[in-house]
């Protein structure tokens, strides 16, 4: 059993990381417990069949989504199938001041951007659909790659480019509405943008 | 490389997943186009700002919970507070 003594010290770092994962996927600080804990447990009794030398972040995210997807999603009679609207290329920097502005060291759309609360920026990533959600959340902020992403999600590496595509842009399009609605952006009288 | 292909790539390009090759076409047009070079900075400072927000702190009471199911003595540095 050495190995699973050796589980825990190895493991334990990416436990933070793991929670904030969690609670994307969950958007509820209960659940997104219990899967934690739930997929430490599943990580610690398979941790016999982990090929040491690879990636274990990797496996234990693979092991965080599938726990996620068999209990969570268990619950609704099928996953979400949802198709996104095309949002136009640089949504939010177009929204943010645009070209012209930007000229200083620290551009303003930069600086709006970091006055953005937490918390909206959680929901407006929480608000996008699963299987974006998921892409997203292990590409920008896991900083996963392609092949890593497709391989936790079991999806093909085309599902995952296209999924962050799409996910990607339709943040920057919530982002916008939560800002809006919160009155940290002057809302547009018209469509922003050139 | 004129902009539309650039942008085209973007996510590809800022995400490290583009050939050499490719990935030279597009630097060259971002050093002749400073609109399009300053949609990518703003691409990449987005991401930045999304990594940073979206960090939760792990409640003590999960670190201690999953220690005790894995029979792990937390270290004195990570021990809770209660």
């Amino acid at each position: 059993m050495a190995d699973q003594a050796e589980f825990a010290e190895l493991a334990m770092p990416y436990m933070s990381a793991l929670y904030s994962a969690a609670l994307r996927m969950t958007r509820n600080p209960a659940d997104a417990e219990d899967l934690v804990q739930e997929t430490y447990l599943r990580a610690y009794r398979g941790f016999g069949g982990f090929k040491e030398g690879t990636n274990l972040k990797a496996w234990l995210y693979k092991i965080l989504t599938n726990t996620f997807i068999n209990t969570y999603r268990a619950r609704k009679r099928r996953p979400e199938q949802v198709e996104l609207d095309d949002v136009e290329d640089f949504y939010l920097f177009r929204r943010l001041g645009g070209l012209e502005a930007a000229d200083a060291a620290r551009s303003p759309e930069v600086e709006v951007l970091e006055s953005i609360p937490d918390e909206v920026v959680k929901s407006a990533l929480e608000d996008l659909p699963e299987q974006f959600r998921m892409a997203v959340l292990l590409a920008d902020i896991e900083g996963f790659s392609y092949k890593e992403i497709a391989e936790i999600m079991d999806v093909p590496i085309g599902t995952v480019m296209s999924r962050l595509h799409r996910g990607r842009k339709q943040l920057q399009k919530r982002l916008w509405n939560l800002a809006e609605e919160r009155g940290l952006v002057p809302r547009a009288p018209t469509a922003a943008g050139s | 490389m004129d902009c539309e292909g650039a942008i085209r790539r973007i996510y590809e390009y800022l995400d490290g997943e583009l050939t050499p090759w490719k990935r030279a076409a597009i630097a060259r047009h971002l050093d002749d186009c400073p609109p399009c070079a300053q949609g990518f900075d703003f691409e990449i400072e987005l991401r930045q700002v999304i990594a940073f927000k979206c960090r939760d702190e792990v409640p003590p009471e999960l670190r201690r919970r999953i220690a005790v199911v894995l029979g792990y003595e937390l270290p004195p540095d990570e021990e809770p507070v209660i």
